[in-house]
């Protein structure tokens, strides 16, 4: 049926378009604006002279930025820790929602709530550091000395993520996974041949979460490692901020024809554009990930 | 009917004669070995029970054994290299210290009640200006019927939840700091302040000193960054519920004369008047965990020189951090910050399952 638009509709969708746009700008141009600001002159940096478009463009933020071996590291670190905590969490995660999804498993409901309990009380973060700090020491004492793989075994697990994957392989038919045992395979034959392959996206939902979480975690990295050479992106940037935005001194004696804002917007670009190259091919995952993470009936 | 001590009897309708249950011996086997057959499940089932393992070993050391930290609130402060066991027991000395400490206390009472005053009014304000922002902008969504424009419009709005927090706030402290000073010469403050000085929101002499070192603008600070970050990814569950309802909803309303605000009040907001239910429920049970990150981030680590900025940013988790560590002459007090977590996880864990307990009442929807 088509049908004239009434006034009212005509007026609220002209309103949805104008303020949609404008949120969506807003959204956009904070990243737009660190990009520009990354690679325009001192002074259009320092008097806010930056609207649309870099001014008095210079390159030397980002190449001071390359040659720092500190920078480096920082980010081969990032990227160590993004690799082997988003793989260590994923097995973690689907071995454990695969086991769960079974009826036939055997205190179930206990496994279940041991697992939701986390969602509901956490210790916080004193009672976390003290443990981090007892922990460390036994795997000292068992010869793993990088702070790094500490890192990546304890942190980064979400209850929610394990509970999505569970509720995915609940959803796989049952006679499918009859059918294969029938056939003769084995637990983990059933799991890599039927359940992963049937919840793919799912998955990928959940490894994506993972990723972001490890490619942005901050404050347990920076908590737990001790040594810098092992910190990642996130705590070089911020420690960056420290020096070159709250310490004056810095500032006052900075003599070089770019601002000290420059920097740091520089390493914010550089941490960003891995997120935006991937972005467009993984945003479809986040949007079914916050469906089905909202709500379960 | 019992006969012969363990066996039953049935009523055969069919040959109407009373018979031996058989399944009943299945049963009290089944009830007489369950132990047994208990074990026997397991060691069938070995694979399954060893794909739990690792799962339940993360928990255990990185959630559970944080939880018997939490022992160290009824304990004597200690070193923090000590376990747990060492510590001197104390009672609830800790607790009572926090709540209503008087004499050496005093100010350490006053600190966690400002902490937590904080928590509630960041969280309450969240609710408020927070909460409302994804229903607008999915309602805004709907409205626009070309797909493409639609996605390239979520798709950007998604976008600063996937920033890094260290991202996001080190932004918000530049394009809101002071007036710097600069090889001798004095530079405006961030662009931000500037354009809101300009708009005169704000005095110049706040702009100059810098938006978050003065307790003033915080909460505002907190807010309006954390809707730019999530109430575009938050509108997707609503959205999802919009575009549920039947195109013949819409239509009948329209034959009745309906124009798009009695379309809104009566067809959109009752079908999506359970999600907006069980979000607001969630929300209201995470009330109590505000992100310790962002406001350590925001405050220059919780530097006790920035401004009077924590008198409105400290929140009760970064209290007990603060607390727990020692800074210059005073030492750090970590059964005083286990006794304030405790506290405040507490109440945050009874507000998590009484809003549980509200929703599965009230919609027939948990969420856990």
């Amino acid at each position: 049926m088509k049908r004239k638009l009434e006034i009212s509709e005509l007026i609220f969708k002209i309103i949805s378009y104008v303020l949609l746009t404008a949120f969506a700008l807003c959204c956009l141009y904070p990243f737009l604006y660190a990009l520009f600001a990354s690679i325009s002159g001192r002074h259009a940096v320092e008097y806010n002279e930056i609207v649309l478009l870099p001014k008095a463009v210079q390159y030397e933020a980002f190449s001071w930025m390359f040659q720092q071996d500190t920078f480096w590291n920082a980010y081969s670190n990032t990227l160590f820790l993004t690799i082997f905590g988003t793989v260590w969490s994923l097995v973690v995660a689907v071995l454990g929602a695969y086991a769960l999804s079974k009826k036939r498993l055997m205190f179930r409901k206990f496994f279940n709530f041991f697992l939701v309990f986390t969602m509901w009380f956490s210790a916080g973060i004193v009672p976390q550091r003290l443990n981090y700090l007892a922990t460390k020491n036994v795997f000292h004492s068992v010869g793993i000395m990088d702070d790094k793989w500490m890192v990546v075994i304890a942190m980064g697990m979400a209850a929610m993520n394990i509970i999505l994957l569970r509720n995915a392989f609940e959803n796989v038919p049952g006679e499918i996974e009859e059918a294969a045992i029938v056939d003769g395979a084995t637990e983990m034959q059933v799991l890599r041949r039927v359940f992963i392959p049937m919840s793919k996206s799912t998955i990928a939902t959940v490894a994506l979460f993972f990723a972001i979480s490890r490619w942005n975690g901050y404050f347990w990295a920076k908590e737990m490692v001790s040594n810098d050479w092992e910190k990642p992106l996130q705590v070089y940037i911020r420690a960056k901020l420290d020096e070159l935005v709250y310490d004056p001194e810095t500032i006052n004696y900075w003599n070089k024809n770019y601002a000290t804002d420059s920097v740091i917007y520089a390493l914010i670009v550089c941490s960003i554009i891995p997120i935006l190259i991937i972005y467009p091919f993984i945003q479809k995952y986040f949007a079914k990930g916050a469906n089905a993470g909202g709500v379960k009936e | 009917m019992k006969v012969n001590g363990s066996d039953y009897l049935v009523f055969d309708k069919e040959a109407g004669v009373w018979r031996e249950d058989p399944e009943q011996a299945v049963r009290d086997d089944v009830e007489k070995h369950y132990w047994r057959n208990v074990g026997r499940a397991i060691l069938k089932d070995w694979r399954l029970y060893l794909m739990l393992v690792p799962m339940i070993l993360v928990f255990l050391f990185w959630r559970y054994f944080p939880m018997y930290e939490l022992l160290r609130s009824f304990k004597v402060d200690g070193s923090d290299a000590q376990p747990v066991a060492e510590w001197a027991w104390k009672g609830f000395s800790n607790f009572r210290a926090l709540l209503m400490g008087t004499g050496a206390n005093a100010s350490l009472s006053q600190d966690f009640w400002q902490a937590l005053r904080n928590t509630f009014l960041l969280s309450f304000y969240g609710l408020l200006f927070g909460f409302p922002m994804p229903i607008i902008l999915a309602l805004f969504f709907n409205e626009i019927r070309s797909n493409g424009t639609r996605s390239i419009l979520q798709v950007l709005t998604y976008l600063p939840k996937f920033m890094s927090t260290v991202i996001m706030t080190s932004l918000v402290v530049m394009l809101v700091k002071g007036a710097t000073n600069t090889g001798g010469l004095t530079a405006p403050p961030g662009v931000i302040s500037q354009l809101l000085t300009h708009l005169g929101l704000i005095p110049q002499e706040a702009a100059n000193t810098g938006l978050l070192r003065s307790a003033q603008y915080f909460r505002a600070i907190y807010q309006v960054s954390g809707i730019w970050e999530t109430a575009g990814y938050d509108s997707i569950v609503f959205f999802a519920a919009i575009i549920a309802i039947s195109p013949t909803s819409y239509e009948a309303a329209q034959i009745d004369g309906a124009n798009k605000w009695a379309q809104m009040r009566y067809v959109v907001l009752p079908s999506i008047l359970s999600t907006i239910v069980i979000m607001l429920i969630t929300r209201i049970g995470s009330m109590l965990s505000i992100g310790y990150e962002k406001v350590i981030l925001l405050t220059n680590n919780l530097a006790r020189d920035n401004g009077d900025v924590l008198t409105t940013a400290q929140v009760v988790s970064t209290f007990a951090w603060q607390t727990s560590q020692s800074s210059g002459s005073a030492n750090g007090q970590p059964g005083i910050a286990a006794a304030a977590e405790m506290m405040n996880n507490v109440v945050g864990m009874l507000l998590v399952i009484g809003a549980n307990t509200i929703s599965r009442k009230a919609s027939n929807v948990s969420l856990y």
